[in-house]
């Protein structure tokens, strides 16, 4: 097994936790999965650093060392995995070494273990002196070291396998000490080349350890706009989000007098929106998302790539017998977690994992793993009747039709024509035969057809989710853009369930998803659907992990039942963002008090015009009486047309003269 | 979506009775309910008739696809199976081929198959049969027509033709704009 392989995907156990509690915690575990599996390439090359770095330098560095690799193994083992990409990507774009590769991990220490794990290491820190002062961060195998120095023999380890583990480990062993060489001769040049920057990170240290010898100090508007003008200096961008994170962390201690919090907060947002390339409206967006420092382990996660994880077809074959045939041709692939008995995750592979002759004979689906949850949480059953409104590429769809066992029948809708095409030829690769392509838009479904037992909508949407997918969602999504598609999102759902059928003996259910994180397309998208049809409420999704969804955000409050849906974070799950939850449709036996309902409504609006009704009939139409009424609904047809109605002058005279006639 | 003419069924039944000759009658009457031929802008599909009325209220041009597509007819009236009904035929074949590995990537990327990839062939093939191509972990890859009969296979030499490609999986990938 590739060591970088398995060091640029992250493994899957993590799919398949019950909850999130912190990233330490979560920290902790990872690490010691990790260490639990025989990981001798990375083993050796540290003891070989660590012999090259004794031999070199001065006994107490030598010590140093060993502390920082102890620190490394133990706790950091989780920024060690996660972050290489990164920060490799960051490295080799900056060609700033070492700031760059301390700056997350400082990041986490900063919300979580600063108080128990400094007080050891600050009088060292504090001891010595610029040269000395390097951050032992280096030392740590990481992406950057390869994707700086050894580009090019990545490629040809990626492809070793167990057969030749011995050499290549020995072959490491000398790279890694011919590495540690190379680290301190660039160490030392870089820190005569910068030593007021060590200076300034020294003081950082002294910081963590709670004694400020130079405060960060936030920029004034004024700076903010001269900063604006010039190109930002991504270094001091980076130092900064990771100060306003501190701040933002133990607010009333460390913030600077006189600033509030939301000036530490715009900076924070304007300074992740620069570094990460985000416009700031989504940049913002996702922020209030989650609390500060998870919000930068998002925006992190965002940068690097998820799995591949492909889905069995059990129409064709097994699990077991696919991962045989895939190894036999050089693929490296592992079960993505408990939860799935179908999903395999890739690690590398050797032959285009899209083109082999089991993919073209339909044996299985390249699928991202956060696609399986809507089909797991929709439970198809045998002999149903099941619509998906949103289908294309059909991973989903088929998906279902396998659960079904080729039974009932399965209607795979995709509103876009030509993304039909790539649908029926998915649909005909994994041999599903109860699967009827249609192409309509979502919105006329209960017209065409009703009368199905589950309807899975998988809504189309902003892709917040799917970022380290597609990047390009970065920028060109704008408040219009959210607006428009909640807009359809609402209409979809209300269709999705008047397509069911409450009768259903074994289903009426309706799973909705979305591959979006952001709240106005997930949770108030549900509970406009709860508040508009009151025959259906909330169910179990039946995902054992994931986090509840959210029951308020930012002044909204939603039904207190969204904690059954279930959202899957990035940095979390190590899955695509993503948000799923499932309904159930009951009979709507409750029309006539519906109907009472409304009934009371209208006396309860009209309570003092009842009389006055009475008496209209007498009299046939007033004008004057009907003046008010007719100017209130002309203000509201202007409001509705984004017109600002004209200011009420006469509207409320007019009212009390009724009122009076009343 | 309409059934199939009688012209219209002659061809279907007379191109699958190449590939899997008697055995036509197991498409037609089956143990798990009724399954019919329709037609639906000159695409053939084979589909339960649960299904089939069902997607009745399916407008026209808004269905796509209903169960398994075999062929399409061309303009001129003549019908082609397509590699979508491999899998109705790799069940009921007659005639059956295996490659080695490593004539399997050339197939699939539309070759004919060569002597040297023979792995196995039912005995007593005759020409211009229609056979169904395996891999030798019995994986149906697609299927074609035989330029030899069995026995006059092995006189020749290596790079010679035994089977005419007719169609393969891998055109799913190759020709996924024009096959549906």
């Amino acid at each position: 097994m590739g060591r970088r392989a398995k060091n640029k995907q992250a493994p899957p156990e993590p799919l398949d936790k019950k909850e999130y509690n912190s990233p330490k915690r979560l920290g902790k575990r990872k690490a010691e999965d990790v260490d639990d599996k025989p990981r001798p390439a990375k083993k050796s090359k540290d003891s070989a650093s660590t012999r090259s770095k004794s031999k070199s330098k001065p006994s107490k560095t030598g010590s140093r060392v060993k502390f920082a690799e102890d620190d490394a193994n133990s706790s950091d083992g989780w920024e060690d995995v996660q972050d290489e990409g990164v920060i490799g990507d960051l490295d080799s774009l900056l060609g700033d070494d070492d700031d760059m590769l301390r700056g997350p991990v400082q990041e986490f220490d900063f919300g979580s273990d600063a108080d128990e794990d400094e007080p050891e290491p600050t009088p060292l820190l504090r001891g010595r002196k610029s040269k000395q002062s390097k951050p032992p961060a280096k030392v740590v195998p990481t992406g950057s070291d390869d994707s700086s120095e050894s580009g090019s023999e990545e490629d040809e380890e990626d492809r070793i396998t167990i057969a030749n583990m011995a050499a290549r480990s020995r072959a490491l062993d000398e790279q890694a000490a011919a590495e540690a060489e190379l680290d301190i001769a660039e160490q030392q040049a870089a820190a005569a080349a910068s030593e007021d920057e060590d200076d300034d990170i020294d003081m950082e240290e002294d910081a963590n350890g709670d004694i400020d010898a130079e405060p960060f100090r936030l920029p004034t508007a004024a700076e903010r706009e001269e900063e604006k003008i010039s190109v930002p200096d991504v270094h001091t961008v980076q130092r900064r989000m990771r100060e306003c994170v501190r701040v933002l962390g133990k607010f009333k201690r460390l913030a600077e007098k006189g600033r509030s919090r939301s000036e530490y907060i715009d900076q924070l947002v304007a300074d992740i929106a620069s570094y990460y390339g985000y416009n700031e409206f989504l940049a913002e967006k996702l922020f209030h998302l989650f609390a500060v420092p998870e919000a930068i382990e998002f925006f992190e996660a965002n940068e690097t790539p998820r799995p591949v994880t492909i889905r069995t077809n059990t129409l064709r074959t097994r699990r077991r017998d696919l991962a045989q045939a895939l190894v036999n041709r050089g693929v490296n692939l592992e079960p993505i977690g408990k939860w799935t008995n179908v999903g395999l995750q890739v690690f590398e592979s050797s032959v285009p994992i899209g083109a082999t002759p089991e993919y073209l004979a339909g044996h299985y689906m390249l699928q991202a793993a956060s696609s399986f949850l809507p089909v797991i949480a929709l439970a198809p059953q045998p002999n149903e009747r099941v619509l998906d409104m949103a289908s294309a590429p059909g991973g989903k769809s088929t998906h279902i039709a396998a659960l079904m066992q080729n039974t009932g029948v399965v209607f795979a809708n995709d509103a876009n024509k030509a993304r039909t095409k790539s649908l029926t030829a998915n649909v005909h690769r994994l041999g599903c035969k109860n699967v009827v392509v249609c192409s309509y838009d979502g919105r006329e479904f209960p017209k065409v057809m009703g009368g199905f037992d589950r309807v899975l909508l998988d809504a189309p949407c902003s892709g917040t989710g799917v970022i380290s997918k597609d990047a390009s969602v970065k920028i060109n999504k704008s408040e219009r853009d959210f607006t428009l598609l909640s807009h359809l999102q609402k209409q979809l759902i209300l269709c999705a369930i008047d397509s069911v059928s409450p009768e259903s003996k074994t289903g009426g259910y309706v799973v909705y998803s979305t591959c979006s994180v952001t709240v106005d397309e997930n949770e108030a998208v549900v509970d406009y659907a709860l508040r508009k049809r009151p025959n259906v409420k909330l169910v179990e999704t039946g995902l054992e992990f994931g986090r509840e969804g959210m029951t308020n955000f930012r002044g909204k409050a939603f039904s207190p039942s969204l904690r059954l849906t279930r959202r899957f974070y990035p940095h979390v799950h190590n899955m695509d963002g993503f948000y799923v939850a499932k309904f159930k449709v009951e009979k709507r036996a409750k029309a006539k008090k519906q109907e009472e309902e409304e009934v009371t409504v209208e006396v309860i609006a009209e309570d003092g015009t009842v009389e006055q009704k009475e008496k209209q009939e007498e009299v046939a139409f007033d004008s004057d009486e009907d003046r008010p009424y007719l100017e209130e609904a002309k203000r509201r047809r202007m409001k509705a047309k984004g017109l600002r109605p004209p200011p009420r002058t006469k509207a409320p005279a007019a009212s009390a003269t009724a009122k009076a006639s009343a | 979506m309409r059934p199939l003419t009688e012209e219209e069924s002659r061809a279907v039944f007379e191109k699958l009775a190449n590939y899997i000759g008697k055995n036509l009658i197991h498409l037609i009457d089956r143990p798990d309910g009724p399954y019919c031929f329709r037609l639906q802008k000159d695409r053939v599909y084979y589909v339960s008739e649960e299904s089939m009325r069902l997607s009745i209220s399916i407008a026209r041009p808004n269905l796509v696809s209903l169960g398994t597509c075999f062929g399409k007819f061309s303009k001129s009236g003549k019908f082609k199976l397509h590699i979508t009904a491999l899998d109705y035929i790799s069940q009921y074949a007659k005639y059956k081929v295996w490659i080695k590995p490593n004539g399997e990537m050339p197939f699939l990327y539309g070759n004919h198959v060569l002597k040297a990839h023979l792995g196995r062939i039912t005995e007593d093939t005759p020409e211009h049969q229609g056979v169904v191509v395996y891999s030798m972990s019995d994986m149906p890859l697609g299927f074609g027509v035989t330029a030899r009969a069995t026995v006059d296979t092995r006189k020749l030499d290596p790079t010679s033709i035994i089977i005419f490609h007719q169609a393969d999986v891998g055109e799913y990938l190759r020709d996924e704009e024009t096959l549906f």
